[in-house]
């Protein structure tokens, strides 16, 4: 458990970063730093592992006063993430993740085999483990600094920004991999972040911080796209926040209906909308209605839109059937094979039962 | 023709050999090169290392450093000879380390400032003390220019090692004010290009030393630098 009791940082020359910030994260769960520059996200996360100090009050772990233990020794204890990962780039992949282990006394050895276990947990390849730094992409990168991080099995993470630098579809990879981490190891992690879509998607609980390191609100995601408590927080979290909310909302409730399938090479069997589907059953496209006799091929075949995946929350099943050429959403089971269609009308009125009200 | 002469006073035997040959005033030359540039490292290197690390005094060090470069080094010996007649080898050297110390001081200093911000922040954040971060970040990080001061130094040390013959330690220049005192140019020419090829061939060998204690992946990341 992280506790900020009235924490305050002045620097020289004024500034106020953090403004008696009151605030405890959890044991097991990913808190969140969120807001604009300027709002102390990363100055009340450098102040956990003493990077700095605070002006008053006290920033605690398990109840003891982060100021009573040397900072060398505290921040062997907790791990450590930065923007770009801040390897070293003179090691290797492997001796960069036996950093940690090697300053709290592990030989060699014993220090390597834990690096090249934690490889294997972040989903690197063992084949990385000689090369250097400058060889690996942005996200291979970044998953060594996770690693390096994990080495000497801290219970708490502190993550500043660690995946900003990279592209959005390398972004997407590091999220999923650091909730199936998290799934796994449980530790108490403290991600900072500017943007709002990474906040919640990964946070337990969301801190939104306002320039001047004031704390708007703190709360569990869906309770910050439901309620936010001002204007700043409402903007802030966007215009879009509706349609974000529903990635809390589960879409059992949704009816699926049978959807007109047609299998790559066979006859058109009618003339409506037809999904086009491979052997495995995974689709490949649609076929518009009245376009014909003949094989169906990839070429006749008009992209389809997004596919939500059968069990997974509603914006996806939403999203689905607004992206869809045919209006109707392709769901698709684990394996990536057809279940059926949702449509967007049914999802409003899945969402008006659930209302309070709703008879 | 000067450089046919000064070619043909090269190949002469008669001229490497014997006391005041080429070969003892070329081993005086790079044994007063190499006091000079290990003293000079010795004083600058951990004096620009901490500077770099500790990040205080940087202006100072580097007014400093240019101050010493303002000297001229053949004053400076002559100035040190007058003060102490007596020990002209100890003075020749001295003079030169102040000649060898600022490229080394910079190539340090700035070697230490060059280690990425990020990587000196993880350093920190995952609990190394400054020693540790010192050895094992800094260090490592600033050996590319570091070691690039260090043959900036001894470039400069070989060319300028000849101002030893004014005080009579002997070194290349020995042969050069012979050489101009009896207005024999083609041996002015030869020892000036002697000297030249000396200070090609010391610089060739640091690069080698360079690239030997260079780390790897400080190479590869310097390349991929340069390729973006």
């Amino acid at each position: 458990m992280i506790e900020f009791r009235a924490v305050t940082k002045c620097f020289d020359g004024g500034t106020v970063a953090v403004d008696e910030l009151d605030l405890v994260a959890q044991d097991g769960e990913i808190t969140v730093f969120v807001g604009p520059s300027g709002c102390g996200k990363t100055t009340s996360l450098r102040m956990v592992n003493r990077m700095i100090d605070p002006s008053s009050g006290v920033v605690a772990v398990d109840g003891q006063d982060v100021a009573s233990r040397p900072a060398a020794e505290l921040r062997r204890g907790i791990g450590y993430v930065i923007q770009q990962a801040g390897l070293f780039p003179h090691r290797s992949v492997l001796d960069n993740v036996a950093t940690v282990p090697r300053l709290t006394g592990s030989t060699r050895r014993a220090a390597r085999r834990r690096a090249a276990e934690l490889l294997e947990t972040v989903g690197l390849d063992p084949a990385l483990a000689d090369r250097y730094p400058a060889q690996l992409s942005g996200g291979q990168q970044q998953r060594v600094g996770v690693a390096r991080a994990l080495a000497a099995d801290p219970p708490i993470l502190l993550m500043d920004e660690p995946f900003s630098a990279v592209d959005p579809v390398v972004r997407d990879g590091l999220q999923d991999e650091l909730l199936r981490l998290q799934d796994e190891l449980d530790k108490t992690i403290l991600f900072v972040t500017h943007d709002i879509d990474e906040a919640i998607r990964l946070g337990d609980a969301v801190a939104v911080l306002r320039v001047g390191g004031i704390l708007a609100q703190y709360d569990p995601p869906q309770r910050l796209l439901a309620e936010p408590a001002d204007d700043f927080v409402a903007e802030f979290v966007g215009k879009d926040r509706g349609y974000r909310g529903l990635s809390f909302v589960d879409s059992d409730a949704l009816p699926v209906h049978d959807l007109p399938l047609v299998r790559l090479g066979d006859q058109p069997p009618c003339d409506g909308w037809l999904l086009a589907v491979d052997a495995g059953g995974r689709p490949r496209g649609w076929l518009e209605p009245d376009s014909g006799g003949g094989a169906v091929t990839e070429e006749r075949l008009r992209a389809g839109g997004s596919l939500h995946r059968s069990g997974s929350p509603m914006r996806g099943a939403l999203d689905a059937a607004l992206s869809s050429p045919s209006g109707l959403g392709v769901v698709v089971d684990d394996g990536g094979a057809v279940v059926g269609a949702v449509v967007a009308e049914e999802v409003l009125a899945a969402l008006r039962e659930r209302r309070p009200g709703a008879a | 023709m000067i450089l046919v002469e000064a070619l043909g006073w090269l190949v002469d035997p008669a001229n490497w050999q014997g006391p005041d040959g080429l070969l003892v005033r070329l081993g005086e030359h790079l044994w007063f090169t190499v006091r000079v540039v290990l003293i000079a490292a010795v004083i600058a290197v951990p004096l620009g290392l901490w500077v770099g690390h500790s990040g205080r005094g940087g202006v100072t060090l580097v007014g400093a450093a240019n101050a010493m470069r303002a000297l001229p080094t053949l004053g400076l010996v002559t100035f040190l000879f007058l003060l102490s007649p007596s020990t002209p080898v100890l003075v020749t050297i001295a003079g030169l380390v102040v000649l060898a110390v600022p490229p080394i001081l910079a190539g340090a200093y700035a070697g230490v400032q060059s280690v990425d911000g990020r990587v000196t922040d993880a350093a920190i954040g995952m609990g190394m003390t400054g020693w540790q971060r010192l050895w094992q970040a800094e260090v490592p990080g600033s050996l590319p220019l570091l070691v690039g001061g260090v043959r900036n130094a001894a470039l400069q040390v070989v060319a300028t090692v000849t101002v030893a013959a004014y005080v009579g330690v002997g070194g290349l220049g020995e042969p050069l004010l012979v050489g101009l005192a009896i207005n024999e140019y083609p041996q002015v020419a030869a020892v000036a290009l002697v000297t030249a090829v000396l200070a090609v061939a010391v610089d060739t060998v640091l690069a080698v030393v360079q690239r030997l204690v260079v780390p790897n992946g400080l190479r590869l990341a310097a390349s991929a630098a340069g390729a973006t």
